[in-house]
């Protein structure tokens, strides 16, 4: 029995990480980048290098069909070639579709050792540069799963309604490129999804086993990114929504950014489309970063960590968890100045 | 060089299609299923028999267009094959070769061409927020279009580098960076490769 949950389960590396930004995560959710740094340096101690010359994995072109698979191979290459010059080994990629590719790329290597010397060729050949294959690949989901016990003493909440004393109800999703290319890769692997669920069970929430729990967010690459065929993304999401709303959680918890941004920005869509929320008060379902998550409940004040550019509004949230909030802080910049507020949705209430 | 033999070229595609038995355990999961008159196990089916004519009539079509690269059906083959995979393979023969023209949603990789692929060409992510047009991009809300609008005043707060220089989210990829990036796209294909694209378009 014990071995057969050997292949449910994943090394993650101690400490000493080398953190691979990504494009989605930067641009939607920038304050969850910062806090996952923020935590494990300062709540955990850990040692994290956050290097200047990465950039793109190329991923989100990849599945895309615009980038060829040498070039995201050799793209790949590079990035670990800057780990290698900064001598780490343990590489920690920001986002679902990057953490894929390179366990893609790895798991190819492997199998076909030549095809990693044509890397090395092209790499040579592109830039004059050298790597080595990293001995560790953790999403950074993965370090905060890993740590959550660590974590929870530090915490000054916890995933319990303060109103009913009963523990929060939660949709996890992990996104399909965390387990679904490499089972192995994920915690939990495809079938039970639990580095998500691991955070919240620690950390006093309920896990929802909803029917459609494994199926895609909707993103599809070309089916979201070409404006006329995202009616695919949004009727894959709008599954999701259906299959969950019975058992009325109190919030989603997502893995990847790109999720994150769908599950939160469809349910705008489909109130305004269809006059249609997925909870009973017109507001929608707040949907959040694990490290957003794991930020509110160190303390992080939530509008550092970016919960005012969310679609769906997190206020309820906090207030059932507790969380002290500054209501005029909401709308400011960062010397303190109020901006413009922005405007309201018609259907959904914010 | 016929069609197989294309197919073959890519380092993926044997992989990709070992032995297909037809189960349609691939098109139970498949989202794109759902929402397409698409079918993966057709597709596999129809790589497998092998026959030219077949082939090259379903690069000309819509259908490899619909798979939305979820990759769910490679966690369900009883035979470990991976059809979103071998439907990566035949997109880029059908690039390769021109055939994606002849299809209206074959068509729409002149459009990822000149989003996707410019970006990473230009500033080195596949995605920027400047770059997230608010008037293109409806479904992103009211809440998009402010912060659209007052980045520059906002993100110090979320403890980004918005077209800073140095490390940190958001950061502009310093110009020597870019190079290297361009260099291997150049060196693999990749450059050539979008500029068939865009020539065929
Ligand atoms: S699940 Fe695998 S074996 Fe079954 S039809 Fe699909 S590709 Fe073929
Ligand atoms: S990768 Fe494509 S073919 Fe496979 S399940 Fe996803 S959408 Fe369907």
């Amino acid at each position: 029995m014990k071995r057969f949950w050997n292949g449910y389960q994943k090394a993650i590396a101690d400490d000493h990480y080398f953190y691979e930004r990504s494009c989605i995560r930067q641009t939607f959710f920038p304050g969850s980048e910062a806090a996952f740094l923020k935590i494990l340096r300062e709540e955990l101690g850990k040692d994290i290098c956050d290097n200047p010359h990465q950039h793109t994995c190329t991923g989100i072109g990849y599945h895309s069909d615009v980038v060829p698979f040498e070039t995201t191979m050799t793209v790949v290459a590079r990035l670990f070639s800057l780990m290698t010059e900064c001598g780490y080994r343990n590489y920690v990629p920001s986002c679902v579709t990057s953490f894929g590719v390179f366990t893609e790329m790895l798991a190819k290597w492997e199998e076909e050792p030549e095809l990693k010397e044509k890397a090395r060729q092209y790499l040579w050949d592109a830039c004059r540069r050298e790597f080595e294959v990293p001995d560790n690949i953790a999403h950074p989901s993965d370090i905060i799963f890993k740590f959550r016990f660590d974590l929870k003493p530090k915490m000054k909440y916890q995933l319990v309604n303060r109103f009913t004393g009963k523990p929060l109800r939660v949709v996890e999703h992990i996104g399909c490129h965390y387990a679904k290319i490499f089972t192995h890769a994920g915690i939990g692997n495809a079938e039970f999804p639990y580095v998500l669920a691991g955070m919240i069970e620690a950390w006093g929430g309920e896990v929802i086993d909803y029917p459609e729990r494994r199926h895609c967010c909707g993103f599809g690459f070309r089916q979201y990114l070409v404006q006329e065929n995202r009616g695919y993304s949004i009727a894959n999401t709008q599954k999701k929504f259906e299959s969950m709303e019975s058992y009325e959680p109190d919030f989603i918890l997502t893995n990847c950014p790109g999720c994150n941004m769908f599950l939160d920005k469809w349910q705008y869509t489909i109130a305004e489309m269809e006059h249609k929320t997925y909870d009973k008060e017109g507001y929608g379902i707040p949907v959040l970063t694990y490290e957003e998550l794991t930020g509110l409940l160190l303390g992080y004040d939530p509008w550092s960590l970016g919960l005012q550019i969310h679609q769906v509004q997190c206020e309820r949230l906090m207030d059932k968890i507790g969380i002290p909030y500054n209501p005029a802080e909401k709308y400011c910049d960062f010397t303190g100045r109020r901006l413009p507020s922005p405007e309201k949705p018609e259907f959904l209430k914010v | 060089m016929n069609l197989i033999e294309h197919l073959k070229e890519d380092v993926r595609f044997e992989e990709s299609l070992k032995a297909c038995m037809n189960c349609g355990v691939c098109t139970a999961i498949c989202p794109a299923a759902e929402f397409y008159d698409y079918d993966p196990r057709r597709i596999c089916d129809l790589v497998q028999r092998g026959d030219e004519e077949e082939i090259e009539q379903v690069l000309r079509s819509d259908t490899i267009w619909y798979c939305g690269q979820c990759m769910s059906c490679k966690t369900r083959c009883p035979r470990g094959n991976v059809p979103g995979e071998l439907i990566s393979v035949l997109r880029k023969v059908s690039q390769e070769l021109g055939l994606f023209r002849h299809s209206e949603k074959g068509r729409q990789q002149v459009l990822l061409m000149n989003s996707v692929h410019r970006n990473i060409m230009e500033i080195g992510y596949c995605v920027y927020p400047d770059r997230v047009d608010p008037d293109y991009h409806p479904e992103q809300g009211p809440i998009w279009r402010w912060y659209h609008e007052h980045i520059a005043d906002i993100a110090p707060k979320l403890g980004a580098n918005y077209h800073g220089a140095g490390p940190g989210a958001l950061r502009d990829i310093s110009e020597e960076d870019l190079q290297e990036v361009r260099k291997i796209f150049e060196v693999t294909g990749g450059t050539e490769f979008s500029e068939k694209v865009k020539k065929n378009s």
